[in-house]
């Protein structure tokens, strides 16, 4: 158990240099590489000692060391400044658009989550028939399709010709925002079907040829039995650690979702900010979102840890 | 006499077994024998070599050069005239013709990808799996880095600081790519270095530089021919977002502008230029979906059926 412990801590100590490691990442991005901003906010006609003020106001005339600086102090402070766009501070503009985004992304995930095992459950327990190779090649055919095509016949289909859903928008508040975030729900689920369902049939599949099933097999159990009992009970570790990790870009939404539904959400923040240049929020989202992704990477390997006795930890 | 019949049956019978021997195949003929078995595999390695041959005509002009030619009237639907086969789009010009210069840049966009993301993935995979202690520690920090980063997120960064155009889409979409390889890359070489082929390297007095490029690195090709296969497959597909995100190619159509310009046209009932796109991309895709699993199956036996 101490050898856990010990684990955990180092493991929660690597987040630092992944995290300025991050933060080095998005000052070369944006700091080093992207050019001088203060041409592209004040347009044509900016004299130069409005440019020379505006880039004394932004913090632009530090040296870079005194830039990077910046960058780690607002990933570790969630000061990101303000937006150069829309002048407002950036955390309540993320936290503001948080609640779209969740109240699309979390029904949408569970949803697929589940449908994908459901399938999945199937193709293993008929594996090698028809109807498993009917599903694989379906799966395929339906990753093949690019996610904006889907998004545009559907939304042409379903709400614009035959009026069954909302075009667009978004309205706060329950139950009023369910009109708009079905259909996008809808396209979701259908997208995230193909690949789901292909792993998660690989995780059981992984399962099903394990000794124990065979023990199961030997004294007499039906294969329905095995199947739910047995080898879900053992797939569900992977499948765990699997939807953990995913958790993160729920925050995100879908940017290409969002930003088409016009749903304000984070994702279609992140558009609108690359649409206009505007660096500070594109950095406070990227910083954010690797933020988030480590972090639960760190929780997705503690839960293995409790759930799974057998892995060691070093 | 009998027994010089005898003697000289045993000696043809050795020759066979000598022969058969020498002709047992290697392991690049055994994957390839197992992969032409597969009809299916063999039919998708067709489909990537014909979108290979009009990439490549299209490249080289010989066909598809008059895409931004004026061929009949805005918006002519399919299937009525001949010169323009696939119908027109808003400035009257060929679908077919705009659909095969977008396999050249669908092809393009795959091939120089995948040849940006291999040599940084492989190169730093390899250091890392063969030198191990600091080197490894480096490099894996290095892709824990940069996987923490969304790929979308990144993938959006890089495009937009780099600006539209064709050269952005290869160069985005090669350095967000390697690091899933320099992680196979990194493992597989770790399992072979301490193996014997290795250490009888060393003993004939190899140095590190040879033992890892001439023994080590041809060993675990068969992870990069996999890899690109479906990093064909990712850039073309995320060409097309790059387009809706007004960062993608410009100056000359490709499937991602195609299906993008859809956004305005449904509405109009012009439905044409998105199918022509999207039929063209499916099967490639497919193409290209298929045969990573049968190479994966080929060349990687253990992983056979897993997925």
């Amino acid at each position: 158990m101490s050898n856990n412990w010990n684990y955990i801590i180092r493991r929660i100590l690597y987040l630092i240099p992944v995290l300025l490691g991050v933060c080095f990442l998005v000052f070369i991005l944006f700091n080093v590489t992207a050019g001088d901003p203060v041409l592209m906010l004040l347009g044509k006609h900016g004299s130069p000692e409005q440019a020379a003020a505006l880039r004394e106001q932004l913090g632009l005339n530090q040296s870079w060391f005194m830039q990077y600086v910046d960058v780690v102090k607002s990933a570790f402070t969630f000061d990101f400044g303000r937006s150069w766009s829309t002048k407002q501070e950036i955390s309540s503009m993320i936290a503001h658009g948080a609640i779209p985004s969740l109240t699309l992304s979390l029904p949408a995930f569970f949803l697929s989550t589940v449908t994908s095992i459901l399938f999945a459950l199937l193709v293993a327990f008929y594996r090698g028939k028809g109807i498993d190779l009917f599903i694989r090649v379906t799966c395929i055919a339906m990753m093949s399709i690019s996610s904006l095509v889907y998004i545009l016949v559907f939304q042409y289909l379903l709400a614009y010709k035959w009026g069954l859903f909302e075009i667009s928008g978004y309205e706060f508040g329950f139950p009023n925002f369910i009109y708009y975030v079905l259909l996008p729900i809808i396209i979701w689920v259908i997208l995230s079907l193909g690949p789901d369902i292909r792993f998660y049939r690989t995780l059981i599949l992984d399962e099903i040829y394990q000794d124990y099933v065979r023990t199961a097999r030997a004294k007499g159990l039906t294969e329905k039995k095995i199947l739910f009992k047995h080898v879900l009970r053992n797939a569900m570790i992977p499948i765990v650690t699997y939807t953990v990790v995913q958790l993160p870009f729920l925050l995100l939404g879908a940017l290409l979702l969002e930003s088409f539904f016009s749903i304000p959400g984070l994702g279609g923040m992140t558009i609108n900010a690359l649409n206009s240049s505007d660096f500070p929020v594109l950095k406070a989202i990227t910083i954010l979102s690797a933020i988030a992704y480590i972090v639960f990477t760190l929780i997705q390997d503690i839960i293995y840890t409790i759930v799974d006795p057998r892995v060691k930890l070093q | 006499m009998l027994e010089q019949t005898a003697a000289e049956n045993m000696e043809a019978k050795l020759n066979d077994e000598i022969n058969t021997i020498g002709k047992s195949r290697s392991l690049w003929a055994d994957a390839w024998h197992r992969l032409v078995q597969d009809k299916i595999a063999v039919s998708c390695l067709i489909i990537v070599g014909l979108y290979a041959l009009v990439a490549l005509l299209s490249g080289l002009g010989l066909i598809a050069a008059d895409w931004s030619q004026e061929v009949g009237p805005s918006y002519a639907p399919p299937f009525e005239n001949w010169d323009y086969i696939l119908g027109t789009d808003l400035f009257g010009r060929s679908v077919l013709t705009k659909v095969i210069h977008g396999t050249q840049v669908a092809m393009s966009v795959g091939l120089v990808s995948s040849l940006i993301a291999i040599p940084i993935g492989v190169a730093l995979g390899a250091l890392a799996g063969y030198f191990g202690g600091w080197v490894d520690e480096v490099i894996v920090w290095f892709y824990t880095t940069v996987s923490s980063i969304p790929g979308i997120m990144l993938l959006m960064s890089i495009a937009f600081i780099l600006g539209k155009g064709i050269t952005t889409v290869y160069i985005a979409l090669g350095l967000t790519s390697w690091v899933g390889l320099c992680r196979l890359i990194r493992g597989e070489v770790m399992k072979h270095k301490n193996r014997e082929y290795v250490q009888a390297a060393s003993a004939i007095g190899a140095g590190h530089p040879r033992k890892l490029i001439k023994h080590i690195i041809p060993n675990v090709t068969h992870i990069v021919i996999i890899f690109t296969s479906l990093q064909f497959q990712v850039a073309i597909k995320s060409e097309v977002i790059l387009s809706y995100l007004g960062i993608g190619v410009s100056g000359q159509p490709s499937w991602g502008t195609m299906i993008d310009d859809a956004k305005l046209e449904l509405a109009r009932e012009v439905w044409w230029q998105l199918a022509g796109a999207t039929v063209a991309m499916f099967v490639v895709v497919l193409a290209f979906n298929i045969l990573g699993d049968a190479l994966r199956d080929a060349l990687d036996p253990k992983l056979k059926g897993k997925s």
